[in-house]
C-alpha cells in the first residue's frame, strides 16, 4: 500500500493545510492523503484539530495556509461541483425541531441544486429506510432521541449516492446497539465502493472498521497509513502462558526474543525487528514442548492502535489538547 | 458518464466507475446529455423550502396573529367609541399625517388605512426584523446552516433565497394586516364612496384599488429593514441577538426620526418616508414622497444586501 498512487486514487489530499484562530494554530500544516475506497479513520483527542480540518475540507472555513483537494478538485473553490458527491455529518446532527424527520430531509435535499425535485420523495424514503427511521419519519424532530437525531443526520448524508462520506464522530450519543448498527452501515457503504472518512476519538471504533487511519494531536498530523502498518509500528509481542515461566524465558531468549518480562505465569517478549531474523513460531512452540515447558497459551499479540498512539505521542490518549 | 443513469437508477451508481481514465471527471458531467444535469428551475426548490421553513414556524404564525389583531382592536375600539352618535371626521387633516381613524366610523374601508398606519411604525417592521434577523443567524445557531452549505446550497444562492423569502414575508405580513382590517371594517362599519384627503370623492371600487396599492407600498417600505436585518443576521451566530439588534436599530431610527434637532440626517433614515403612502389618497395622487421612499428602500437594500453578501460569502462557518 505504500507505493505511490495516481491522483485519481486519492479522494482527499491536503498540502500544508493550516488554520489559525486568533493566534492559536488549530491545524498546523497537515498533509493528509485519503485513498479512494478506504475506510479512513481520523483519530485524535478532542481539540486536536479534527473538526477544523473537516470544516476546511467541506469549504465551511477558509484555510489560513495550504491547499485542500477533495475528489480531485480544489476546495473551497469547487464546492459546488464537489459537495453534491459528498455526504457529511459534521459535529453531530442539526435539525429543524419544528419539522418532522421527513421534512428535515426534504429541506436538506432541496438545498442541493443537483437534486431532481421529481424524485425527491423517493430519495427521502430510501434514506429514511436505510437508517431505520421510516416508522418515526412523521414525528417532529424535536421529539427524537439523540440516537434518532444522529440517524437522521446520517440519512441526510445518504440522500444521494456519494463517492465520499465524511462522518465526524458518527457514534456520539449512541448506545452500543446503535454503534454496532453504524459500524455495519459503514462497512456496507464501503463495500459499495464509497470512501468513508470517519473521525473519532474512540480507538476501538477506528480499529474495528477502518482500513486506513491518520492520527492528529495538537493540530499536527502525527502519522497516517494502513491500520496494520500503524499498529505494526509498535511490534507485536510474543506471549507464552504456563506454569513454568522461568523455563519459558530461557527457551525464548535462545530464539533471540528480547525485552522479556514475566508477569506471574505469563512471559512476553519482542520478536527481532529484522523480518529475516524472526523465527518460525511453530519452531519456538516445538522447542518449548521439547524443553518440557508446560504451555497453556502461546501466540503473538497484535499491537493495538492505542499502543501505536501512545508510542507516537508518548502520552495517554484521553488528554484534551 | 457516471451521471448517465435515469434518476430512479441513481442509487446504484457505483463510485468505482469514477476511477476510469477521465481525470477531469466532474467536468464531464454537464456534457452527459442523457443524464439529468441540474436544471435552472431546480434551484427554486431552495426558495420554496425557505418559504415553508419561515411560514411553518410557530413564531411566524404568532407574528401574523398580532398583525391581524391590531386592526381588529382598532376597529372594535372605534366602534365602541362611536356607539352613541359617532363623531364625523372632517375629511383630511392636512399634512400632519394620516388620521384615518376619524373616518373609520363613516367608511369601513378607512380601517384598512388606519390599520396599516397603526402597524407600519412598529408592529410590521418588528415582525420583519424578527424574521430577517433570524434568517441566517438562527440557522447558524441551530447548526443547520453547515448542513445547508454542504448540501451544497451555495452561499450566494442561500442568501438570495433567504432575502427573497423575507421579502415574501414582508408582503404576506402587510396583507394579513390589510385583509384583517378590510374584513373588520366591512363587518363593523358602513361602506361607501371614499372621500380623499383632497376632499374629492372616488367610488368604492377605486378606493379598494388604492387600498391594494397602499398595501403594496407598505410592503415595499419594509424592504430596507429586511436587508438591514439580513445583514445583522450574517454577523452573529445568535438568532435572538440578531433579532434584538434589528428591532433595537428600528427603535433607535424611529427615535432619531422624531428629534427635530437631527433633521439633517432624517431624510436618510429608512423610516422617514414610511407614511408617504397616505399620498395615494390624494386626488390627484402626489408621487414625490412615495418615490423618495421607494428610492431610499432600494438604496438600503443595495447597501445592506451587498454588505450581507460580502460578509456571508467570506465568513468561516464555525457553528
Amino acid at each position: 500500500m505504500a507505493q505511490p498512487t495516481a491522483a485519481a486514487d486519492v479522494v482527499i489530499e491536503t498540502r500544508g493545510l493550516a488554520k489559525q484562530y486568533r493566534g492559536t494554530l488549530a491545524v498546523d500544516g497537515i498533509d493528509l492523503r485519503v485513498p479512494r475506497g478506504s475506510v479512513f479513520g481520523f483519530l485524535g483527542p478532542n481539540g486536536s484539530g479534527k473538526t477544523t480540518t473537516i470544516r476546511m475540507l467541506m469549504g465551511l472555513i477558509a484555510p489560513t495556509a495550504g491547499t485542500a483537494r477533495v475528489l480531485d478538485r480544489p476546495m473551497p473553490r469547487a464546492a459546488r461541483a464537489v459537495l453534491p458527491r459528498v455526504g457529511a455529518l459534521i459535529e453531530g446532527p442539526a435539525l429543524y425541531g419544528f419539522l418532522s424527520g421527513r421534512d428535515n430531509l426534504v429541506r436538506y435535499d432541496s438545498a442541493d441544486p443537483t437534486a431532481d425535485p421529481r424524485t425527491r420523495a423517493a430519495r427521502v424514503d430510501a434514506a429514511l429506510d436505510r437508517v431505520g427511521l421510516a416508522a418515526a419519519s412523521g414525528k417532529k424532530a424535536k421529539a427524537y432521541s439523540l440516537g434518532m437525531k444522529q440517524r437522521l443526520g446520517l440519512a441526510a448524508a445518504l440522500l444521494q449516492p456519494r463517492e465520499l462520506l465524511v462522518l465526524d464522530e458518527p457514534t456520539n450519543g449512541l448506545d452500543p446497539q446503535g454503534m454496532r448498527e453504524i459500524r455495519a452501515l459503514v462497512r456496507e457503504l464501503a463495500a459499495d465502493g464509497t470512501t468513508v472518512f470517519l473521525s473519532s476519538h474512540l480507538l476501538d471504533e477506528i480499529e474495528q472498521v477502518c482500513t486506513h487511519a491518520a492520527v492528529m494531536a495538537r493540530g499536527r498530523l502525527i502519522t497516517q497509513g494502513p491500520v496494520e502498518e500503524l499498529a505494526a509500528g509498535t511490534h507485536g509481542r510474543l506471549a507464552v502462558t504456563g506454569p513454568d515461566p522461568a523455563e519459558a524465558r530461557r527457551v525464548l531468549a535462545g530464539f533471540g526474543v528480547t525485552g522479556l518480562t514475566a508477569d506471574g505465569d505469563r512471559v512476553t517478549g519482542d520478536l527481532p525487528a529484522d523480518p529475516a531474523a524472526v523465527p518460525d513460531l511453530a519452531e519456538i512452540n516445538a522447542a518449548l514442548v521439547a524443553a518440557g515447558v508446560r504451555v497453556r497459551g502461546f501466540g503473538r499479540e497484535r499491537a493495538s492502535l492505542e499502543d501505536a498512539f501512545v508510542a507516537l505521542t508518548g502520552e495517554g490518549f484521553d488528554v484534551a489538547g | 458518464m457516471s451521471r448517465a443513469e435515469p434518476a430512479a437508477g441513481r442509487r446504484e451508481q457505483p463510485a468505482t466507475v469514477e476511477t476510469q481514465d477521465h481525470a477531469t471527471g466532474p467536468e464531464a458531467r454537464p456534457a452527459a446529455g442523457a443524464a439529468r444535469p441540474p436544471r435552472w428551475h431546480w434551484t427554486l426548490g431552495l426558495f420554496r423550502s425557505e418559504l415553508v421553513t419561515v411560514f411553518r414556524r410557530r413564531r411566524t404564525m404568532a407574528l401574523c396573529a398580532v398583525l391581524a389583531g391590531v386592526p381588529l382592536l382598532v376597529g372594535v375600539a372605534v366602534r365602541i367609541e362611536t356607539r352613541g352618535g359617532g363623531s364625523v371626521g372632517g375629511g383630511g387633516r392636512g399634512d400632519a399625517g394620516p388620521a384615518f381613524i376619524e373616518q373609520v366610523s363613516n367608511n369601513g374601508l378607512f380601517l384598512t388605512f388606519a390599520g396599516l398606519a397603526a402597524t407600519l411604525p412598529f408592529f410590521l417592521p418588528m415582525a420583519v426584523g424578527v424574521v430577517a434577523g433570524d434568517a441566517v443567524a438562527g440557522e447558524a445557531g441551530g447548526g443547520t446552516l453547515r448542513y445547508l452549505l454542504v448540501a451544497p446550497a451555495g452561499r450566494s444562492r442561500l442568501l438570495l433565497a433567504k432575502y427573497a423569502s423575507v421579502l415574501v414575508f414582508c408582503l404576506a405580513a402587510t396583507l394579513v394586516a390589510a385583509v384583517s382590517a378590510l374584513i373588520v371594517g366591512f363587518a363593523l362599519f358602513p361602506v361607501g364612496d371614499v372621500t380623499t384627503l383632497s376632499g374629492t370623492s372616488i367610488p368604492l371600487s377605486e378606493g379598494m384599488l388604492r387600498a391594494l396599492l397602499i398595501a403594496l407600498l407598505v410592503a415595499a417600505s419594509l424592504v430596507g429593514i429586511a436587508a438591514l436585518g439580513l445583514f445583522v443576521s450574517t454577523v452573529t451566530d445568535s438568532g435572538i441577538g440578531a433579532m434584538a439588534t434589528t428591532v433595537g436599530l428600528l427603535i433607535t431610527v424611529q427615535i432619531v426620526d422624531n428629534i427635530p434637532q437631527l433633521h439633517a440626517v432624517q431624510p436618510y433614515l429608512f423610516t422617514h418616508y414610511w407614511l408617504s403612502f397616505a399620498d395615494i389618497l390624494r386626488d390627484p395622487v402626489t408621487w414625490t414622497a412615495i418615490g423618495r421612499n421607494l428610492g431610499l428602500q432600494a438604496l438600503y437594500a443595495a447597501v445592506f444586501g451587498s454588505a450581507a453578501w460580502a460578509r456571508f460569502t467570506s465568513r468561516d462557518i464555525t457553528a
